[in-house]
């Protein structure tokens, strides 16, 4: 039996999205921090996910944004060129386009103050929460911050403790250090 | 059973799909029928209800694209030997027989006694059920041996 080659393979995924026809585009990339995977809307990226189980994050997926989800590196190749640049201190900022639209109000709102925080410093959830007009809310901005859609683009490694202490990170707290040490936040 | 994510489709199907397409087409035409079959399971897939003969689903996008490739004349190549690449004769000579039946028996034959499913997934496929595969079938075997004795 001849096998699908990886040519074949590749020009199937490239098709699809080049005709429009995936609700998400995703990939794995490889960074310092391990395997992400990372995922695309017609709209912008949508998710980046670290130690992904392929098969629940797919299901996530198809059951959040659609069931046309597909693997398909061309669509990630911006991310994953922003991504390799960051993590070689080539790149402080991020110019990608992101798609919040099914996130709540205050998420998005929390989100788009988070996204605001530079590069290589370091802002506590109270601050965070006080810049989304909701002073009172820094355990609620915790929260977002736990269910960060975008990890590493939307910067919640830049949210500390009162005390600043680093708390917690969805990608767990060794990732977090990484990612300040690479950014010359911490020592 | 809900729709699995496409990319599970995908990964279970590609390569019997594409096995198939080489036996009915060769090597050549079958690269750009597997592409076609698939972008046309892609654009389908978010009006199926659920995940259910997914696989004769996709056999059945895969037997018309062959259909349609071999109708077309290609200027640069003879057919491919299918008889030979399949190793199963008494299929193609089935296909070619088949190709004059009225759509539903045709795929109903083409599905049972070339591909090997059973009724409830030809049901599935046509958008009928097991019963209704079964009667298009044989409808179409009868049709066949009318012709065959005239």
């Amino acid at each position: 039996m001849t096998p699908v080659s990886a040519d074949l393979d590749r020009r199937f995924r490239d098709a699809a999205a080049r005709e429009q026809l995936l609700d998400v585009a995703y990939d794995l990339v490889d960074t310092p921090v391990g395997e992400l995977l990372v995922a695309t809307t017609e709209r912008g990226l949508c998710r980046i996910s670290y130690d992904a189980e392929p098969e629940r994050e797919l299901d996530r997926l198809a059951r959040t944004f659609g069931v046309r989800v597909l693997r398909s590196p061309r669509p990630i190749d911006g991310a994953r060129r922003q991504l390799d640049e960051y993590f070689a201190g080539d790149r402080q900022q991020f110019e990608l386009a992101v798609d919040l639209a099914l996130q709540a109000d205050f998420n998005r709102r929390v989100l788009g103050e988070l996204a605001r925080v530079p590069y290589g410093e370091v802002v506590t959830y109270g601050a965070l929460a006080a810049r989304a007009a909701r002073p009172r809310a820094a355990r609620a901005v915790g929260t977002v911050m736990n269910r960060n859609p975008l990890p590493i683009v939307l910067p919640c490694h830049r949210v500390v403790g009162a005390n600043g202490k680093l708390v917690g990170y969805a990608g767990g707290l060794d990732r977090k250090e990484t990612l300040l040490r690479l950014e010359g936040a911490l020592l | 059973m809900t729709l699995p994510p496409f990319e599970r489709f995908y990964a279970e199907h590609k390569e019997e799909i594409y096995a198939f397409l080489v036996r009915r087409l060769g090597r050549d035409r079958a690269d750009d029928a597997f592409q076609e079959t698939f972008l046309r399971a892609l654009r389908a897939y978010p009006k199926l209800r659920h995940g259910e003969h997914l696989r004769a689903w996709a056999y059945t996008i895969a037997s018309r694209i062959a259909i349609d490739e071999h109708r077309r004349p290609r200027a640069d190549a003879e057919l491919p030997e299918v008889a030979s690449l399949d190793g199963r004769p008494a299929f193609a000579q089935l296909e070619h027989l088949a190709q004059d039946l009225p759509p539903t028996e045709r795929a109903a034959v083409v599905l049972r006694y070339g591909y090997d499913l059973d009724y409830a997934d030809i049901g599935a496929a046509l958008g009928s059920n097991a019963t209704a595969a079964r009667q298009a079938a044989s409808a179409g075997i009868r049709r066949l041996r009318r012709k065959e004795a005239q």
